[in-house]
This record gives structure tokens, sequence and C-alpha cells, in this order.
């Protein structure tokens, strides 16, 4: 071991990954400002949990082997729990968005027919 | 003896997983590893109501990298979406795409494949199975869309779960 120096073709690659991911990440917060609605909004989100989460453990895949002197791929379960996990609750959040107009638009017809100001 | 194909499928899947998690292939860690997987999965094979029959492994590992660039290619659209002018941030709407995929454990994957894409959510599917409903960010050939999903994502599917 020799005390866990990184080269530096590994520094800038890890660091163009990390700046990448980042950026990607913040593209994709910044569409939260930028998109119209609820379900536009929520394609924006998947940029940093897709690209830019894969470029952070990239190069923490590249940074950590080169530190230990072997290859180190735990990263890979990271990528496989959030594959797995995260589009649970994006749906989730899409069905509860589709209620929720389906019940504004019932309550908007409903209000029209009987009084001014329901509930 | 039908069911020994997946049931192994998922012992090695959480064999290598605990061996990942504790970094190591010290003979101590591979045995009880080994104990707890086939314990694990004989004491839940009861409470899984439907036995996934997975095969083509082969088209298994095409699809993973089908879904890889995808990924990557839509990262980059819908970056430039955001970015890009206000004319192209109000295309979103809903569609729908007809599907011959029945399997669960197929359509929870194309399920997972769809929404972690970006510029696509899955939006529900109808009662009969038979109708799926996404949302897509950029919508403006919906014939692309249809031919995308279903030869690139459901074609392949069908092929490992049916």
């Amino acid at each position: 071991m020799t005390d866990g120096v990184i080269p530096f073709w590994a520094d800038l690659l890890g660091s163009l990954l990390l700046i990448s991911g980042s950026l990607l990440t913040l593209i994709g917060s910044l569409g939260l400002l930028r998109l119209p609605n609820l379900f536009a909004r929520m394609h924006g989100i998947t940029l940093g949990n897709t690209l830019g989460l894969g470029c952070v453990l990239l190069a923490s895949i590249l940074v950590a082997s080169i530190h230990a002197e072997r290859f180190v791929f735990q990263e890979v379960l990271i990528t496989l729990f959030m594959i797995s996990t995260s589009p649970v609750t994006t749906i989730l959040l899409m069905r509860s968005g589709i209620y929720r107009r389906r019940m504004d638009a019932d309550r908007k017809t409903a209000g029209h027919q009987d009084s001014p100001n329901p509930g | 003896m039908k069911r020994w194909p997946s049931l192994t499928l998922f012992t090695v899947i959480l064999f290598a997983l605990w061996l990942l998690l504790n970094d190591s292939l010290a003979p101590g860690q591979l045995l009880l590893g080994l104990i707890l997987t086939v314990a694990i999965t004989a004491s839940t094979a009861a409470i899984r109501p439907l036995r996934a029959h997975p095969h083509h492994l082969l088209t298994a590992l095409g699809l993973f990298f089908v879904v890889l660039i995808d990924i990557i290619r839509s990262n980059i659209a819908v970056a430039g979406i955001i970015l890009g002018p206000a004319k192209r941030r109000f295309n979103s709407a809903f569609m729908k795409i007809p599907l011959d995929l029945r399997d669960p454990y197929g359509l929870a994957a194309l399920a997972c494949i769809i929404t972690a894409t970006p510029g696509t959510v899955w939006a529900g599917l109808s009662p009969d199975g038979g109708t799926l409903t996404i949302h897509v960010l950029d919508l403006q050939d919906e014939e692309a869309w249809v031919r995308t999903i279903k030869q690139r994502y459901e074609r392949r599917l069908m092929e490992i779960f049916e």
C-alpha cells in the first residue's frame, strides 16, 4: 500500500464525473422551477436519480478502487436499490396527482351545480 | 421441479448481495451467506404469491444495455428541454399504449424501466391489463413512443418472462 496516492489522471477523471453528476442533478432540480405543473416536474427529478447519481457513483468506484488498490464495486448495490425503490415512490406520486386532479374536477362540477362555495 | 429455476436464481442473487455487503470472500462469510440465503429463500417461498420464471438471461443482459443507453440519451434530452426555450417545456401530456405483456413480474420490470428513464413516467394500467397510460414530458410523436416501448422493452420482457 503506497499510502493511497491518487494519480493525476484519476483525480481529473473523478472530478469531471463528480462535476457532471452534480450539474445534471442541478439541472433536474432547476426543472422544478421551470416546468409548468406537477406531472412535468416529476421528470426533472429523475435526472438526479439516474445519470446524476451514476456519475457520482462512477467517480466513487474509480477513486475508491485506486485508493484501496483493488476493484471496489459496492456502489453497484446503491444503483440496484435506487433502481428498485425510486420508481415505486414516483409512481405513487403520479397516481396521487392523477387522483387529486380528478377530485378537483369533481368538486368543481359539483360546486357549479349545488352551491357557489363548496366545502 | 418447475419452481427450481427461479428459486436458485433468487438464492444466487441474495448470496451475491450478502458477499458484496460484507465485502469479503472469507470462508466464514461464504458459509454464513450460504446458510442465510438458503434459509431465507426456503422460508419466504410461501409468502411470495407468484413465481417468476425468467429465462433467456442473455436477452436480459441485452435489455440492461438497451435501458442504460436509453437512460443516458434521455437524460441529455430532458436536460435540453429544461434549459431550452419555453415552447418545448409545455409539451407534456398523457398517452396510451396497447400492451401484450401480461406477466406481473414483466410488468413490474417495465414500470421500473419506464419510470427510471427521464422523460417518461408510468401512470397506470387499465383494469384488464391491456392499456398502459404513461406521462411523457416532450410528446410530439405518439407513434414513435409506442414503437420504442413495444419494440425495445416489451418484446424483450415477453421473451424473458413468458
